[in-house]
């Protein structure tokens, strides 16, 4: 058992919340979109399977959108139990786009809930599409301001420390920070390619399984095809969160690339692993590739990390997880342009997919996910041991109240039987009750498929 | 009126907000539950769903909107109340947790669970004496400081009569609102079979509410005769606010223009709260932090009333529409729309 230190508890129970809770945000920010677009298709091309898709993933989205809210309360109230005196320096400078997330999550709420209970009230159909326009407003919105406040976290301003009182705040100034538009865009983008491919892995679950419906296979490639659109985003934004990186945060870049010396021409390290006085090894290096990252030059200067004092310098297993994520995004790119050659092929000659292809769309939705989390990971672990980059300590902003350690184990318990839970239900919703059986029930199609 | 004060004006309304509808929410879990047990869910059960669908969402934000507004508009409360509040804190946040979450499984999910419903019918009723240990802390006494260290005197807050009197307050008057609220939605629905079993609660639920508001203001002359002597100088809300619990009950007993009577059980918690807020006022935390000591800067004051203005013009017609839809709603109301 580690000795009790609040600030390492407080750590370790935040990280938990959230690494939980942006599940269920990341699905929450994605899957009205997804909703939106199924449900478009369905009033435009006249065709009852998307709608029924629309309706289906809409019914699955309430559950998850239960547990967002709650984990979401969660954060909320502990960022003040755990992290008293950061909040009472941060809170004010950031209370802006706090507030605003608020409103927005308020906005969201309100029309999620017109949404979902009113499918048949209105005569026209498009009058219910358009409730989903700030159903998405409101959920992309909250996600755009509470990495605001992240952003801030990053890369500070807008505000004078003096002692413990902070004075001369700009709220503006404080919101649109550097990060802020590389840092919004990318968990936007992220968040909305992660659902297609979450949503993918469900249809081509299904298609494995042996079902042959046509609802089926609409459904593998609206999302596959959104998910090559999301996905090609992500990964430019993310090009651009690396230029960002190298003018403002360049011992985060450095960390996470494992570059010690500052020099031009710089490689970038894939791979491998960093053996005693930091040699590394099995690494693939890519000669000139970080010049090009940072500052989009092979002959670039790139700064190393020896430039930044050492008590300063982030952990450098942020390379693993950085390492993860962009090998993942780059993989699901490749998948959905093989998914789309085979199935044009495929489909030419009334052949099924084959399974190979299936099994890895099935892939692609955890590993999208677990690539969220790891991106996550890399970014919060990549600016220790600063919580407020330049200003303030991690060590100094967590409470110094006893029983951090009672508490981490409560929530422990209750992320448990909260992700179980789910789990349990999403799959009886959906298996009591297939597409087929609803296709009958609601008269669109007689017993044979 | 200067920024703090605005601010504070803000908070205690979206406060008062979220003590209204949480209360509808909390007392109606506790309902369907105990409705099961005794046999009665079929009769209130669709009643109760039908509203609470819905809304349950928006319920939650009222709780964060004030906590988010208390940080920004008064940074101090911030580093007093989170670090004593860990272990309240945290297990309010786990009720509402498993509460927000099984009642989503129990109504969308699994719907005759019988464990989901306890599970969210049951933590209703605790998270609100769990929450109150804010406002009983607030009265000043509870927390020692010394040099930086923080602590909540767990023993004397436990042995406090103070602390116990709004724990019972909180619980029966949740009842007791929500009731009152349910009891007028089921005669819009024409559910009269509904509409008796809930106006039993509401009148079971009247006396005790009554009994420990009077607990809860003899108890605050003990704890806090500052405060208390405050109170008195506005004494004639407390007053009206008892004249309006009189009627709402004598028209829920003859069963009688039930909205008008939601409206005096409203108006009776609004005076009655916006007195006890008005006279605790310049504290907030008695006496560490007063409104006018903690204020953020200027421009972030100003630029927060902004964005509530501007979060208001948006949200007013929003909430307005959702009303109409599933309060107003003749047919809704009746659950004569399919799903």
């Amino acid at each position: 058992m580690m000795s009790y230190d609040p600030a390492v508890y407080s750590r370790i129970l935040t990280g938990l919340t959230l690494g939980f809770h942006i599940i269920f945000a990341t699905i929450g920010v994605g899957v009205p979109v997804m909703i939106a677009i199924a449900e478009f298709l369905g009033i435009k091309r006249k065709d009852p399977h998307y709608t029924l898709l629309a309706r289906r993933w809409a019914r699955g989205f309430v559950i998850t959108v239960a547990v967002g809210v709650v984990t979401g309360t969660s954060i909320g109230l502990q960022l003040n139990l755990l992290w008293p005196s950061f909040m009472q320096i941060a809170g004010q400078a950031i209370a802006l786009p706090l507030f605003l997330e608020t409103f927005a999550f308020f906005f969201e709420a309100i029309f999620l809930g017109i949404y979902l209970y009113t499918w048949d009230r209105f005569r026209n159909p498009w009058t219910h599409f358009i409730i989903s326009i700030p159903v998405i407003i409101g959920s992309s919105a909250s996600a755009f301001f509470i990495t605001i406040v992240n952003a801030f976290m990053n890369t500070p301003q807008g505000f004078k420390l003096s002692g413990r009182t902070i004075i001369d705040i700009d709220p503006l100034v404080a919101m649109f920070n550097p990060a802020t538009p590389t840092k919004t865009a990318h968990v936007i983008s992220s968040a909305y390619m992660t659902s297609a491919f979450v949503l993918a892995a469900i249809a081509a679950v299904a298609l494995l399984a042996g079902k042959r419906h046509v609802y089926y296979q609409k459904a593998l490639k609206l999302t596959m095809v959104c998910g090559l659109i999301f996905s090609i985003s992500t990964a430019f934004i993310g090009d651009l969160s690396g230029k960002f990186l190298a003018e403002y945060q360049p011992e985060k870049l450095a960390a996470a690339e494992w570059h010690f010396e500052t020099t031009d021409k710089a490689p970038l390290v894939v791979g491998g692993i960093l053996g005693e006085n930091n040699e590394i090894r099995y690494a693939l290096k890519l000669p000139y590739a970080l010049s090009v990252l940072a500052h989009g030059n092979p002959n670039a200067v790139v700064q190393g990390l020896n430039e930044t004092p050492k008590e300063l310098r982030p952990p450098l297993y942020i390379h693993y997880f950085f390492d993860i994520m962009v090998t993942i995004g780059s993989l699901t790119i490749v998948l959905c342009i093989a998914y789309l050659w085979i199935e044009r092929r495929s489909q030419g000659q009334g052949k099924p997919l084959p399974s190979w292809l299936l099994r890895c769309v099935v892939w692609s939705g955890p590993l999208a996910m677990l690539a969220i989390e790891c991106g996550w990971i890399f970014a919060e672990a990549g600016r220790q041991p600063w919580i407020l980059r330049g200003y303030m300590k991690t060590v100094h902003g967590a409470t110094t109240s006893a029983n951090v350690d009672w508490m981490l184990l409560l929530f422990s318990l209750l992320y448990i039987v909260l992700g179980f839970s789910v789990w349990m239900i999403l799959r009886r919703m959906f298996r009591s009750n297939t597409p087929e059986q609803e296709l009958e029930l609601n008269g669109i199609e007689g017993g044979k498929h | 009126m200067n920024i703090e004060l605005i601010g504070i004006t803000v908070l205690w309304i979206f406060l008062y907000g979220y003590l209204i509808v949480a209360s509808i929410d909390f007392g109606a879990g506790f309902f369907s539950y105990y409705s099961m047990l005794t046999g009665r869910k079929h009769l209130v059960h669709g009643i109760i769903e039908r509203y609470l669908s819905p809304v349950w969402e928006v319920t939650n934000v009222f709780l964060i909107f004030f906590m988010v507004g208390m940080v920004g508009f008064f940074p101090d409360t911030a580093y007093y109340l989170g670090t004593t509040l860990l272990i309240p804190g945290s297990i309010a946040i786990v009720l509402l947790a498993i509460r927000g979450s099984y009642y989503a499984f129990s109504t969308y999910g699994s719907k005759d669970n019988k464990i989901y419903l306890l599970l969210y019918g049951a933590s209703g009723l605790l998270i609100p004496a769990s929450l109150s240990i804010v406002l009983t802390i607030s009265e000043g006494g509870y927390i020692e400081e010394k040099g930086n260290q923080v602590t909540l005197l767990y023993s004397k807050l436990f042995t406090s009569p103070y602390a116990w009197s709004v724990v019972i307050l909180s619980l029966v008057s949740v009842l007791f609102i929500s009731a009152a609220f349910l009891t007028y939605y089921a005669q819009k629905a024409k559910d009269y079979k509904a509409m008796e079993v809930l106006r039993g609660f509401a009148i079971a639920w009247s006396i005790p509410t009554i009994l420990s508001s009077l607990l809860v203001f003899f108890s605050i002359q003990q704890h806090n005769p500052w405060h208390f002597n405050r109170m008195i100088e506005l004494s004639w809300m407390f007053v009206l606010s008892l004249l309006c619990f009189m009627v709402a009950a004598y028209l829920i007993w003859i069963r009688k223009r039930l909205g008008l009577a939601f409206l005096l059980v409203m108006l009776q918690f609004a005076l009655a709260f916006f007195g006890y807020g008005a006279s605790h006022l310049p504290y907030i935390l008695y006496p560490m932090i007063s409104i006018h000591e903690s204020i953020t800067s200027p421009s972030m004051g100003i630029a927060l009333i902004i964005a509530f203005i501007a979060g208001l013009l948006l949200l007013i017609p929003s909430l307005f529409l959702l009303m109409r839809l599933f309060l107003f709603d003749a047919n809704y109301v009746q659950g004569k729309h399919g799903k």
